[in-house]
């Protein structure tokens, strides 16, 4: 699903393979969930000679780390007495790199699939990754769009209320009413006002936290009544066989205005939903997934569930849980991994092995 | 520290009277009872998910909105003129009685 590209990517992410959609992969790990303990998992997997790749639904690393939180300072990191979202998702990608793991950003996985040698994970991008261990790291769920609480807004999504803009062309010569005040609304407010026969933005409030670049060309077209703007809410949807014929809007002065729309645009942000891993077949608690506390594994072999998105007795949802739970998680990855093989502890302060993988020996 | 009570109406409009503590953010009495509110970004002043209406009487009584705040709400739904992020809500004694309902989880 393509997501509004709201922040610059961190250019430590250029060092790895990040790839587009589709294709078949091969690995040994397939980890949905690009966060902090995803993310420390390549490092605990690593070690152990286990090759990973992430899937996560934003597009860039980080999770709630970088989408909700990037610049809000953290102080619960054991060794790290203050840091960002951001700065802890850069740290742990630095940690991450020498075992190069690879990418797929902006896709929500969709299925699991046990084959012969493992799991077959496939995505809402057709990406395929063949895989002999699943781990799931996601989190809250899967970021999605905000639905806005208006009755019967269900009987429209996809047809004619979106959340996303897929090909701009379908909103040709349409009455859109967009939503929103942040980058998202306005991005689509100035690409779509040339193609739409009539467009209104819909805001709240009298100001903006969009660009101010993209604010000052809105109310240019504005002024000279090339889009419509109002300051209220949308409150009432009409129309018939998932087709919009018109909104209620509520102004900030309580009055109902009855607009004409063929489309409505709404963005809110992003909220978190467990999705399609309510699907996989795992024992859940609560839309938490339940885990052992030796492997962190799941009702099903081979699946992991690691960090805010597992349960068992005691859970606590602290990033350090998650770690914890990466490393042990690995151990029992690496004997399914490689069967033949002998597991043996080391540290890596001593283990000139360990350093030549980390590439400081 | 001392207990702040407080009545929190959860979506089904029943309400429940929580015991708070001074100190505390309001979006953290609630999660602690239980009651479901997202509150995604632990109290950051980010997600617009732990968003409620205040009970009237009691809006001009609180601390007012910083402009973190309301540019927050902008990512809120169904935003009212008595709407508030209970993150933003750090319990004194003075907020004995205060008294909200929880909006509309997106």
């Amino acid at each position: 699903m393509a997501l509004p590209y709201r922040r610059r990517m961190s250019s430590l992410l250029n060092q790895f393979t990040q790839h587009a959609p589709g294709g078949t992969h091969s690995t040994d790990v397939a980890i949905i969930g690009a966060g902090p303990v995803g993310l420390f998992a390549v490092f605990e997997l690593g070690l152990l000679n286990i090759k990973t790749h992430l899937i996560d639904i934003l597009n860039r690393p980080g999770g709630q780390c970088a989408e909700l939180y990037p610049e809000k300072p953290i102080y619960d990191i054991p060794a790290l007495p203050v840091v960002t979202g951001q700065q802890l998702t850069d740290n742990l990608l630095e940690q991450a790199a020498p075992f190069k793991p690879e990418f797929h950003f902006s896709q929500m996985v969709e299925s699991l699939e046990k084959t012969e040698t493992g799991w077959r994970v496939k995505t809402d991008a057709d990406t395929v990754i063949e895989c002999k261990v699943v781990v799931i790291a996601a989190g809250g769920g899967s970021f999605v769009p905000k639905k806005p609480p208006i009755a019967g807004i269900d009987a429209y999504e996809g047809t004619s209320v979106f959340y996303a803009v897929r090909k701009m062309e379908q909103f040709r010569d349409k009455h859109l009413i967009i939503v929103g005040g942040g980058d998202s609304a306005l991005d689509w407010t100035l690409n779509l006002a040339p193609l739409a026969r009539k467009l209104t933005l819909v805001h709240r409030r009298d100001e903006f936290r969009a660009a101010p670049d993209s604010v000052h060309k809105m109310r240019e077209l504005a002024a000279l009544g090339k889009i419509d703007l109002l300051f209220g809410q949308v409150t009432g949807l009409s129309g018939h066989d998932g087709q919009l014929t018109g909104v209620e809007i509520t102004d900030n002065d309580k009055v109902k205005h009855a607009l004409g729309c063929d489309a409505l645009l709404p963005f809110f942000g992003l909220t978190m939903k467990l999705g399609p891993v309510a699907n996989f077949g795992l024992n859940l608690h609560e839309n938490l997934i339940t885990v052992d506390t030796e492997k962190f594994e799941t009702s099903v072999p081979g699946i992991f569930a690691i960090g805010d998105i597992n349960t068992y007795p005691g859970k606590l949802k602290l990033i350090l849980s998650g770690f914890h739970e990466a490393a042990l998680m690995s151990q029992q990855a690496f004997r399914i991994c490689f069967p033949d093989q002998k597991l043996r502890f080391q540290y890596t302060t001593s283990s000139t092995d360990l350093q030549k993988k980390l590439g400081v020996k | 520290m001392q207990s702040v009570f407080v009545t929190v109406t959860d979506y089904e409009g029943t309400p429940h009277r929580l015991e708070g503590l001074e100190g505390w953010r309001l979006m953290e009495v609630i999660r602690d009872n239980g009651l479901p509110i997202k509150a995604e970004c632990g109290g950051a002043c980010a997600c617009a998910t732990c968003h409620v209406y205040v009970a009237e009487g009691w809006v001009e009584k609180l601390a007012p909105k910083s402009a973190d705040e309301e540019l927050s709400l902008d990512d809120a739904m169904m935003v009212q003129d008595n709407s508030r992020l209970s993150c933003q809500i750090i319990l004194t004694p003075e907020h004995e009685g205060l008294e909200v309902t929880l909006a509309p989880n997106p």
